[in-house]
């Protein structure tokens, strides 16, 4: 039962890693429909990040907070320059945009090897992130991992409200529902553009704080996260937020629960097997949005 | 829908890019003429010897280390007069992490810069890759990292630990520690598939269980599930054969779940002192390692070795074992050539039994029988600096046994 339990919770765990690494791309992808291969490097560089403030500002603690908004507006920004040189030009194109995503992640990948060395590099988590709280019974739960969860969670509820409340989300709304009737009616689409790519690279950015906690910090760390996460909105279903969110505790849980029963390999192929089956039965993903665009 | 293209499009991409992928593994192919051994070139006042090490991919972290003591140790042989009078004059080519690229290069190395010997390769399917090549063309290759055994070219000097100088003296070191139940933590390829069906056989005639034995992908960074494993089988320690990034994700998963070093402690077999520095003193203190060498081995060979690297590579980079196995293969490369007095291959073999070296992990003899080469094993312990320091070792240099002959629980295994 304590084993059960404990399964349950990396179960919900992976879920949230999996959310965060998704999030971003539920609003380029899902929202733009912009295929970004880079968004694996802006995940990369929030964690690049938190190591280069980590040798500015010793304390573990602090440094990880401050991490935080500066790998959101750092991540952000590299998406915007990329929306505003590259894929701006390609939207019609989306076969275009794939290819010169997936080269630009290769450049960015090369870029952090010259700066920071192939080798991974290390930050130090906050002594209280590296322990756990033990709960009755016998169950441990880590608290990196509780901090995760939060973190994930802290972004869904943010980016809901700032999707349903903010003028700006609006604006996004307007115009993943109907582009052309949005720019009638005098939405600078291509601003709305500019600002999605901004929030979706930046919540990357917030996933590679995040990533810090639990894996290496390498050039590639990307490449490994990059399926994942599209695996999750194309599941989930594009144009909202409800499936991402959905999907990614549910692949979490199944991965878990595959794991303890067999082994991992087996458990990757569970899930794969699993998405397939889903996708034959709902092509459209989990959720979709009904809009009256004819596009 | 213009969003909903797009879904496809990426399917369609990702295939396009796994089948090139395929095809790029399928369409390399060697040359099968069966040649009657290629002589090297010795004409001239040098002789040329071959550096074959990933510079690019994902081996490159660890094998431009290697390649690094080479050039360190074919320096000090040159400035000290050469071999046989002629100075070595090193031709490089890169791996690229890439097998069949690893074929191709040394087919290269050996024909058309006909070398006399080649250094270099780090994985095991690197080196399985150009067995054939070497053996086809009756060329030399020392290889210098720890493997997993059950292996005996007559063309590859092994200079790294075989088995019976690595794994099986990390279990006695367990033993003797009391350790009675084990959990077996590894990357999904050969070598830790083989290392644990050895432990397993060890741990059965030795009277240890093994709990439980998990394989991750290379390259898998999710551990939250087999960390749990291990926590729940309470076994007294895990035996760790994971590779690369694997590590790091594990080692901190491990510290989260509240498991240390003095609760159960964990002997790895890949980590040396590069990969400490990558995964985190806070993260790996106090935990164990089995090698032959660390930076921190006592000796005036070692301390010449350490101080040499330093100078030429830098203050902050540590030296490791299979840095000091590469090292040490060009130096016995040199004794068996002198001791030949030529640089034919099958006489510098010949010579090659017996060869002793004063090297930085203590004296090491070539046994010219499995052409491995016998070496003291020593177990370490992670300090808070990030150096290992020895804990253990053997007392003598163990005689090399890659198919464990002298081991009688190890009969089923090859």
């Amino acid at each position: 039962m304590t084993v059960l339990i404990g399964q349950l919770f990396t179960g919900v765990s992976i879920g949230a890693v999996l959310l965060l690494i998704a999030l971003g791309l539920a609003l380029t992808f899902g929202q733009m429909g912009v295929i970004n291969m880079a968004h694996g490097e802006f995940i990369m560089a929030g964690a690049y990040t938190t190591f280069v403030l980590q040798q500015v500002i010793s304390a573990a603690g602090w440094s990880l907070l401050i991490a935080l908004p500066v790998a959101f507006v750092v991540a952000g920004a590299m998406g915007v320059l990329l929306e505003f040189l590259l894929i701006r030009r390609l939207y019609a194109r989306p076969l275009d945009t794939l290819l010169v995503t997936w080269g630009v992640s290769l450049i960015l990948q090369q870029l952090a090897r010259d700066i920071f060395g192939s080798p991974n590099v290390q930050t130090r988590a906050p002594e209280l992130l590296t322990g756990n709280i033990a709960l009755p019974g016998g169950i441990t739960v880590a608290n990196n991992r509780l901090f995760i969860l939060a973190l994930a969670g802290g972004a869904v509820v943010a980016l809901t409200v700032a999707l349903r409340i903010t003028p700006l989300g609006r604006r996004i709304r307007a115009v993943v529902q109907n582009r052309d009737l949005a720019a009638v009616s005098g939405i600078a689409t291509a601003r709305v553009d500019r600002m999605t790519f901004f929030i979706g690279s930046g919540l990357a950015g917030i996933a590679g704080v995040a990533l810090t906690l639990l894996g290496p910090i390498g050039p590639t760390m990307g490449t490994n996260l990059i399926i994942d996460a599209f695996l999750v909105v194309v599941v989930g279903g594009i144009g909202q937020l409800k499936g991402t969110v959905i999907v990614a505790f549910a692949l979490g849980v199944l991965q878990a629960t595959g794991e303890y029963l067999t082994t991992l390999s087996v458990a990757k192929v569970m899930v794969f097997v699993a998405i397939v089956a889903f996708l034959q039965w709902r092509p459209q993903g989990m959720f979709t949005l009904r809009t009256r665009s004819l596009a | 829908m213009t969003l909903f293209r797009g879904r496809r499009i990426l399917a369609g991409a990702m295939t396009l890019v796994a089948a090139a992928a395929l095809a790029a593994c399928g369409s390399k192919t060697t040359d099968e003429k069966v040649s009657a051994g290629v002589t090297a070139d010795t004409s001239g006042d040098t002789v040329k010897v071959g550096l074959l090490n990933s510079l690019s991919g994902t081996m490159a972290i660890s094998e431009v280390t290697v390649r690094d003591s080479i050039m360190l140790a074919i320096e000090e042989i040159n400035t000290a007069g050469g071999v046989l009078g002629k100075k070595i004059q090193p031709v490089g080519e890169d791996g690229a992490s890439d097998w069949p690229t690893f074929a191709e290069k040394a087919e290269k190395l050996i024909r058309e810069d006909r070398v006399a010997a080649v250094f270099g390769c780090w994985t095991s399917a690197s080196r399985k890759a150009v067995k054939p090549v070497f053996e086809k063309h009756k060329a030399l290759l020392f290889y210098p990292v720890q493997y997993e055994g059950l292996e005996q070219s007559p063309y590859i000097f092994y200079t790294g630990a075989t088995t019976n100088q690595q794994i099986v003296p990390g279990l006695d070191y367990l033993k003797a520690q009391g350790a009675k139940s084990l959990y077996l933590v590894g990357s999904d390829y050969v070598f830790p598939r083989t290392a644990n069906k050895i432990i397993k056989a060890y741990a059965e005639a030795n009277g240890m269980t093994v709990l439980g034995e998990e394989y991750a992908p290379l390259g898998s960074t999710e551990f939250g599930t087999i960390t749990n494993k291990v926590k729940s089988s309470g076994a007294d320690a895990v035996f760790n054969t994971l590779n690369g990034d694997s590590n790091v994700a594990f080692f901190k998963e491990y510290k989260s779940a509240g498991l240390t070093a003095t609760s159960m402690p964990v002997v790895s077999v890949s980590i040396a002192e590069e990969e400490v520095k990558s995964i985190g003193t806070q993260y790996l203190e106090g935990q164990l390692t089995a090698w032959n060498y660390y930076q921190t081995t006592p000796g005036a060979a070692n301390e010449k070795f350490v101080a040499a690297y330093k100078a030429k590579y830098g203050k902050d980079k540590p030296t490791s074992d299979p840095m000091e196995a590469a090292y040490v293969s060009v130096y016995l490369w040199k004794a068996m050539v002198e001791k030949a007095g030529t640089f034919e291959v099958e006489q510098v073999r010949k010579a090659s039994d017996g060869i002793t070296f004063e090297a930085p992990e203590g004296l090491v003899t070539v046994d010219g029988a499995t052409q491995h080469i016998a070496k003291t094993a020593r177990v370490g312990k992670v300090g808070p600096d990030g150096l290992i320091t020895e804990v253990w070792n053997s007392g003598k240099p163990i005689t090399p046994d890659p198919y464990l002959k002298s081991y009688p629980w190890a009969g089923g295994l090859s």
